[in-house]
């Protein structure tokens, strides 16, 4: 029995599109507090429309879900979102970026400059805020828009296949520094990944999703401790498990996996 | 790209081998038949010989241009507005819209005198009317090309209407704006030459240019009418610098600030 209070629950949750098929079926599921998610899956299986319906940007065809314990459309305010090309406004600086959520809602300046300095620091991003963002490298700018993502000090960050067009040094730095992140700010993630490797590295809780249509095919627990470094990809447990994972990724789509 | 000295020289060069030409050909043309192509200094001669009349003329060209123009710029911006925020609007006017820019003004300008009286107001209108288009479906067309997924971020933080508009669209929409600009910027003396060629008789302050070539060519005086060409080209170079220095400026974070990829 999954415990009280989940932040994040699918029941039974259906997802098409106008008369289309079945996108997803039968999404039960329930996040709590603090957990970690590595979503993984075939290309087109519907992770990012998985992603979509807990920001509230489409609604679920059939089932329930809430989004800490109500309507995803009402709990938009918990909640931030990274997806896979930084989005970032070209016209604006990087400070101008990083505030926009903020402004949006309309805080005043002084907090959300304050908010701003924090979300920098935290992505190692403190000296660029005068930046435009094509002055800046493909990993700067997603640091940018994580660092956005982060100014709300959000209860969930939703990240769509974020260093997915990165190259594998990059990714793995950003990733050991998204984990030091959320040591000092607890959110709850879901986080989409073509990489088995990336996903255990990351994930308390890594899930497999089939394709047409999409459907959670297997959950693994990931046992390793935090806080993990460079070194936990070393490990025997680790290993394994990026094995074992390849593996059942492979059985749910046998052409699509990349090696 | 080469180098400054070279952008510099190269066309100056290009000017030289061109008047070289320009010279070579009247040399070798019959001398009766050389008015048809005056020298260059008779050209200039007849520029300063027609001095005041030619000043006038461009004044009252400019200013129907720039009046023009001006119009156009303004009610397009409302027009794009008003067109991006509904797609049903967008289908019902496109086509006539389309049809006022394959319009051919030449034929219309008498009609559009008749209407609204010769002189300024006809180039004015004229002008406005040859620039709107370019101006309008390009700002429409930037007003609703945005990036879908910044759109999306914008839905996702709970953006207004009115701040998706001022902090998203109307932004993302510049670059756009500005090649309509651009465009307009090089059919506005166009438009107030071929108003003034039509209407400009009759404005009570001498005309534009459009008329000083009617009566330079009725007059048979071909260097002022050359001079008067010469003018024009002139008056079409500055209103596209103006324009190009305006957007440079406006669109300097897209394309203007250093590289610094120094991490
Ligand atoms: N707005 C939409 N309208 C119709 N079909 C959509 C829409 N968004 C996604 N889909 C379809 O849903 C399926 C899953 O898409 P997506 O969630 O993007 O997959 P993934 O992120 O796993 O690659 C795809 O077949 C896609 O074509
Ligand atoms: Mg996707």
């Amino acid at each position: 029995m999954p415990p009280p209070s989940p932040i994040v629950e699918f029941r039974e949750v259906a997802k098409r599109f106008g008369d289309g098929p079945d996108v997803l079926a039968d999404i039960s599921f329930a996040a709590q507090p603090g957990d970690f998610v590595a979503l993984i899956g075939p290309s087109g299986c519907g992770k990012s429309t998985l992603l979509r319906l807990i920001a509230g940007l489409s609604p679920v065809s059939e089932g329930t879900l809430t989004v800490a314990g109500r309507d995803p459309e009402q709990a938009a305010a918990e909640l931030a979102f990274v997806f896979q090309d930084a989005t970032l406004l070209p016209w604006l600086t990087v400070a101008g970026n990083v505030e926009l959520p903020q402004r949006l809602r309309g805080v005043p300046a002084a907090a959300r400059t304050a908010a701003r300095h924090r979300a920098l620091a935290l992505t190692g991003l403190a000296d660029r805020s005068d930046y435009l963002p094509r002055q800046l490298s493909g990993g700067q700018q997603m640091r940018v828009s994580l660092a956005r993502a982060l100014t709300l000090e959000p209860k969930l960050l939703l990240l769509d296949e974020p260093f997915g067009a990165l190259d594998e040094m990059t990714r793995e730095r950003l990733n050991e520094e998204l984990l030091a992140i959320r040591a000092q700010q607890a959110w709850t993630a879901f986080f989409v990944t073509h990489s088995v490797a990336e996903a255990v590295f990351l994930a308390n809780r890594v899930v497999v999703l089939s394709a047409g249509p999409g459907r959670l095919a297997e959950e693994f627990a990931v046992p390793l401790p935090y806080p993990r470094t460079a070194d936990t990809r070393l490990t025997p447990a680790y290993q394994e498990l990026v094995v074992r994972i390849s593996r059942r990724l492979r059985s749910v789509a046998p052409a699509a996996v990349p090696a | 790209m080469p180098r400054p000295a070279a952008k510099i020289l190269l066309p100056v060069l290009t000017g030289v081998l061109f008047l070289s030409l320009w010279y070579g050909v009247r040399a070798v043309m019959p001398p009766d038949l050389r008015f048809l192509l005056p020298a260059p200094e008779a050209i200039g001669r007849a520029l300063l010989a027609n001095g005041p009349e030619l000043a006038r003329a461009t004044l009252n060209t400019t200013e129907g241009a720039t009046l023009g123009f001006l119009l156009a710029v303004t009610v397009s911006v409302f027009a794009a507005l008003g067109l991006s925020l509904s797609p049903l609007m967008r289908v019902s006017l496109y086509p006539y819209l389309m049809m006022l820019q394959l319009m051919p003004v030449v034929v219309v300008a008498p009609i559009l005198v008749l209407w609204v009286g010769p002189g300024l107001k006809s180039v004015t209108v004229i002008t406005f009317l040859i620039c709107f288009f370019p101006l309008v479906v390009n700002t429409t067309q930037g007003l609703v090309s945005t990036d879908r997924q910044l759109v999306e971020l914008f839905r996702l933080y709970r953006a207004r209407r009115g701040q998706e508009l001022r902090l998203l669209r109307i932004p993302a929409a510049l670059p756009y704006f500005f090649t309509g600009l651009r465009i307009a910027a090089t059919l506005a003396p166009i438009g107030a030459l071929v108003g003034d060629y039509t209407a400009g008789s009759s404005a009570g302050n001498g005309g534009g240019l459009g008329f000083q070539a009617i009566i330079y060519s009725s007059q048979a005086k071909y260097p002022a009418l050359f001079a008067t060409a010469a003018i024009t080209c002139g008056l079409g170079f500055v209103f596209v610098a103006g324009v190009l220095v305006l957007s440079r400026f406006a669109l300097a974070r897209w394309h203007e600030a250093p590289d610094r990829k120094d991490n």
